[in-house]
Parts: C-alpha cells; structure tokens; sequence
C-alpha cells in the first residue's frame, strides 16, 4: 500500500500555528518523522480555518520540500491554493480531491494534465455520498470517463470510495470494499484506490485498532493507497504483514522493519 | 496495421559488484570481473540490458583432492600439489574467468593447516595468475572464523570474494571483508527468507556491505533438487527485477562440487553398463547442471571439468547474442 502520511495538517495544532506564525519547525518535524517511518508522499492541508490559503499552501509546500524529497499530496478544495502548490512543487505531485462534480472536474483535470499531477477522485457529486456500492463505481465510471477526455490515463486516478466512520455507518463498510474491488473492472489499465483511513474510526473509542483492521481489509480487496498515521508503529506492522499474506512482498524474519526502512 | 508487442516492464535491476583490483585500484589483478547488473530475467534482450556475460571459475584446492574422480587426473595430476601452477593452468589451458581457492586443507580432521598456511597458499595463488580470487574456507566453522581475517589481510587491496556467510554465523567473515574490504558470499540452504533476512544482517553490519555480497542460494546438481534451487533463484530475481533490494544481488553456485558428487558422474561403465561413457557422462551432467542454472539468472558459476567449462562457454555466447526487437 502506497502510504500518504496525513501529519501536516491544519487542522492539528501544532500544524496550524506553524502556518499561522511562519514557523517552520513543525512542519520540517513532521516531514521528517513521517518520512523516516515509511511514508512515499505527505498529505499537505492548510487546515480549514486559514484565511489565506493559497498564500499558505505556496508556504507549507516550500517548507515541506527542504525537510523531504518525497512527493506531496496537496489537499483542498480550494482550486487556487492547489494551483499554487502545484506551482510550487519540486516533482509531479497528487491533487487531493475532486468530486464527480462539473464544474470542479474540469478545473481540476485540466490543471492535472498541465502539471503532470496524480488525482485523488471521490465517488459522490452534489448530493453527497451514496450509500450503496453500484453509485459509488458509477461515479467513478465518471470520473474515469471525464479524466480520459482530459488526456489523464484511468492509472493516474486514485479513486476514492469515501468510507464513513463504522459507528454512525456501519452499513457503509461493505460497500466500500466492495467498491474497492469492482473499481478494478471500469477500465484497463484500471484506476487505483485510496481512502482516508482514520476517517472510519472518527467517533470510535480504539480508533488505532479500528483503523488497522480496516486497513488490511481494504487491502484484501485490492486498495492501493491510504491517507494513514504513517508513525502508527502498529498501523505500519499490519500493513507490512498484509503485504505478505498477499504475496507483495518476499518474506524475512525483518519484514516489518524492511516495509519501514524502504525510503532510508 | 503493425503488431505491437508486449514487453514486461521491470521496476529495478540487480546490483553490479566488481570482482578483483588491479594496480591502479591498489590490487596487483591484471583485469577486474564485473558480474551483476542484469534489469530482465535472463537473456530477454528485448526486454531489459544484461550487460555482463555470467562467469566461469575453475576450483583449485590447497590439498591433493584424493577424493575426485580419477578422470581429473590427466587435467590437474601434475600441478595439483601446487595451488599457484593449478591456478596457473586453470586460467591459461582451460580459460577460466575466476579462480576459486578452497581451503580444504584447513580441516582439524584433514591437515589442520594453520591460519597462516592459508593466507599463504591465497597469497601465492594471487601471484601466480592475474584473475580475480574466490576463496572459500574448510566449511567447518569454528575453524574457518580464525582464517578469514588472515587470508583477508593477505589480500588487502584485492577485492577477493570471501566466503562463507551463513545465517547462524555471518559475522566472522563479514567482519574480516568489511576492515579489508574484501567481497562476501552469502550462503543460505534453499531458503529465498534466509536468503533475504541473512543479507539483510549483513547490510545491517555495515551498509557499505549490501553492495558487496555475492548470494549463494545453495544449489543441487541435476536429479538432486535441481528444481528447488532453480525455483528460489527464478524467484529471487523476480524480486529483485521488482524492487525488493535485499535480493537484488549477483549469484553464484558451485557447479562442479555439486555434480561430482554424483552417482551419475562417478560410477563406472563397467558398473553400468547402459549408463555409457563415465568421463563423457560426467561432462554432460556438469554441462546440463550449469545451463539449467544459467537461465536461473546465475552470475558465477565455479566448475571442476574443463570441457564442461568449454561447452558452457559456448553455451554463454549464444545467449548473449542480441535477441531484442
């Protein structure tokens, strides 16, 4: 599983004062940590609450890219500010998100295309999230059929079957892995997946425990990337082993550390 | 409308390692030998580079080998109690690309030859020819780990390939390649996770060292498991090929001491009948051994019988004949 670490956030603390004061330290911590524990992009938000966001963004990305070569993953649904860490960006980066939606679609595709970027894409439009599966690989039938228009290969699409926390939804959780797997059938080459993981556990007392089941579940039903706590030690070793049981991955007796230490 | 082919795409290659220095490298070799490097499985020009030919060795061993199969006698009698003109001939009659020092003679239950006698025999076999050294111990352990740091020492500067590590005691020799920057064979039984988890160790020893080991997966002579090593090497490349770094190293196998081992390469005519020609019959058997291992992906291959070595040669130029389209 691709590991989009999903520290550098606004909507931590640590992380929104550091935006707020220009202060770089948080950020370079938090790159650096989420690096070291095996994570291939870091997820960038400005946070919700900032009344600058493109200027912020050009900022976290700047920062972000001195601490850690990896990829970034720039994350909002403001357009601008994503245009503007894409500008920013050292290497091809991944918009985070767009929805089955004109005219976001076309916004965000083009700007993808020019920019070589890979694109989260979410399988819900303007009335929210569906509840069953067959909506789900529909919207992102759409989403695949609209990229391609934009010269975007369905392999550059990380489709997102939004999973909802499995205590107010638990009829969710079905048809997201089912999602998972049938989104595999749109097209060929076929779009990859990825969910926000500790989405399903907001709300949940052993959120880590939740969120580690789910994750080698998904993966059973062929996810490709999550937005994870890449420094969730425990998290990281379920993965790992994950990646045997599905035969990803030749099994040593350091399998665990080898998963962590691939980006060292 | 033109057919397009389908070709694999490969994520990674295996590592390129360097055998022997010559003078400029601080060593006294004559050439250096470059294994490794391959970004295919094995001879798909058209779908990767391998960019060096595999090699042969030939053994040369510190004592008399009583034990070989008299058909050996008429190739090496008159300069088998001489390393430094065995070594000599092997690379000037019989062509071979690498000479493998085994240091039998340092057995506590054959001649117990001391540590000294050992670095003295690799030091004189360097002399004797320019090509690059392996040098494997006795295979008993506790007496192998007080000769790696001597031959290691005798041969500083010449990037030998030492050997062997094994999971339960990869440390002696590790130790004594990495002061002298020498070259480790990493050994594992037919096992692809000790294969891994053992040079995992052993870069854990010193990163400098994953560049640096030779895997030797352990291999069997045809109708002895032939398919077992076959298989762990096949995958080994496979992971390598596609990404997995602590397989992603060069391999070796000893041909020539697997196969003589054999019935089918020892017994007599006269013993069996229908079996036909020993010597010819062991020749093949070296020879098919050997090829089977070369569409494995080998990289080393250490020999006994010089026409089995001849006949692979030939073998080796034909699937390194360009094939890509």
């Amino acid at each position: 599983m691709i590991i989009i670490g999903e520290r550098i956030n606004g909507m931590f603390k640590d992380i929104a004062k550091a935006i707020n004061d220009r202060d770089p330290a948080a950020v370079i911590e938090w790159a650096k940590k989420q690096e070291h524990n095996g994570a291939h992009y870091l997820d960038i938000n400005v946070g919700p609450s900032s009344s600058e966001p493109v200027e912020a963004m050009k900022w976290l990305v700047e920062v972000t890219q001195e601490a850690s070569d990896l990829p970034l993953c720039l994350d909002s649904t403001k357009y601008d500010a994503i245009e503007a860490g894409l500008k920013a960006c050292n290497k091809p980066a991944m918009i985070n998100s767009v929805p089955a939606e004109m005219p976001k679609m076309e916004r965000v595709f083009a700007m993808a295309a020019e920019y070589g970027a890979e694109v989260i894409a979410l399988t819900m439009n303007e009335e929210g999230i569906p509840k069953d599966a067959d909506s789900r690989i529909g919207f992102a039938a759409e989403l695949v059929a609209t990229a391609d228009a934009f010269g975007i290969a369905p392999d550059m699409l990380y489709i997102d079957p939004l999973v909802l926390p499995c205590n107010v939804a638990q009829d969710h959780g079905p048809e997201v892995l089912r999602t998972l797997r049938e989104i595999k059938l749109i097209s060929d080459p076929a779009p990859k997946t990825v969910v926000g993981l500790s989405n399903v556990s907001q709300g949940t007392k052993n959120r880590e425990l939740i969120n580690r089941t789910f994750a080698v579940m998904a993966m059973a039903n062929g996810l490709d990337a999550g937005i994870v706590d890449a420094n969730d030690d425990e998290l990281m070793a379920a993965i790992a082993s994950a990646r045997i049981i599905l035969n990803m991955d030749i099994y040593c007796d350091s399998y665990v550390d080898v998963f962590i230490q691939r980006n060292r | 409308m033109a057919v397009e082919i389908l070709k694999e795409k490969y994520r990674s290659k295996v590592g390129e390692v360097v055998l022997g220095a010559t003078k400029d490298q601080g060593g006294t070799r004559s050439h250096t030998v470059t294994v490794g490097g391959e970004s295919a499985l094995p001879y798909l020009h058209f779908e990767g580079e391998i960019p060096n030919r595999p090699v042969l060795a030939l053994e040369v061993w510190d004592v008399a080998p009583g034990e070989w199969d008299p058909c050996f006698e008429k190739f090496y009698g008159d300069v088998w109690d001489d390393p430094g003109k065995w070594a000599k001939k092997c690379v000037e009659e019989y062509g071979a690309d690498l000479i493998q020092v085994r240091l039998k003679g340092a057995d506590p239950d054959l001649n117990d030859t001391s540590p000294e006698e050992c670095a003295a025999t690799v030091k004189k076999v360097l002399e004797a020819v320019g090509v690059p050294l392996i040098v494997v111990g006795c295979g008993k352990s506790e007496k192998d780990a007080k000769i790696y740091n001597p031959i290691a020492e005798a041969a500083a500067g010449e990037n030998i390939l030492l050997g062997v590590a094994e999971l339960e005691d990869y440390k002696p020799v590790t130790s004594a390649c990495m002061a002298n920057n020498h070259l480790v064979i990493a050994q594992s039984p037919i096992d692809i996770n000790i294969c891994k988890q053992l040079n995992i160790l052993i870069a854990e020893m010193s990163t400098a060292m994953a560049n640096r080991i030779i895997i030797d997966p352990t291999i069997a002579a045809l109708g002895y498991g032939i398919e077992y090593s076959y298989s762990i090497m096949e995958r080994a490349r496979n992971g390598a090929l596609q990404g997995d770094k602590m397989l992603a190293m060069p391999m070796i196998g000893n041909v020539g001491l697997e196969v003589w081992r054999t019935k089918e390469a020892n017994t007599p005519e006269s013993e069996e009948p229908g079996w036909g020609e020993q010597e010819e019959r062991g020749i093949l058997w070296e020879a098919t051994t050997a090829m089977a291992y070369l569409q494995s992906g080998i990289d080393i291959m250490v020999m006994r019988h010089p026409e089995a070595l001849k006949v692979i040669k030939g073998n080796i130029d034909d699937l390194m004949k360009d094939n890509s389209y």
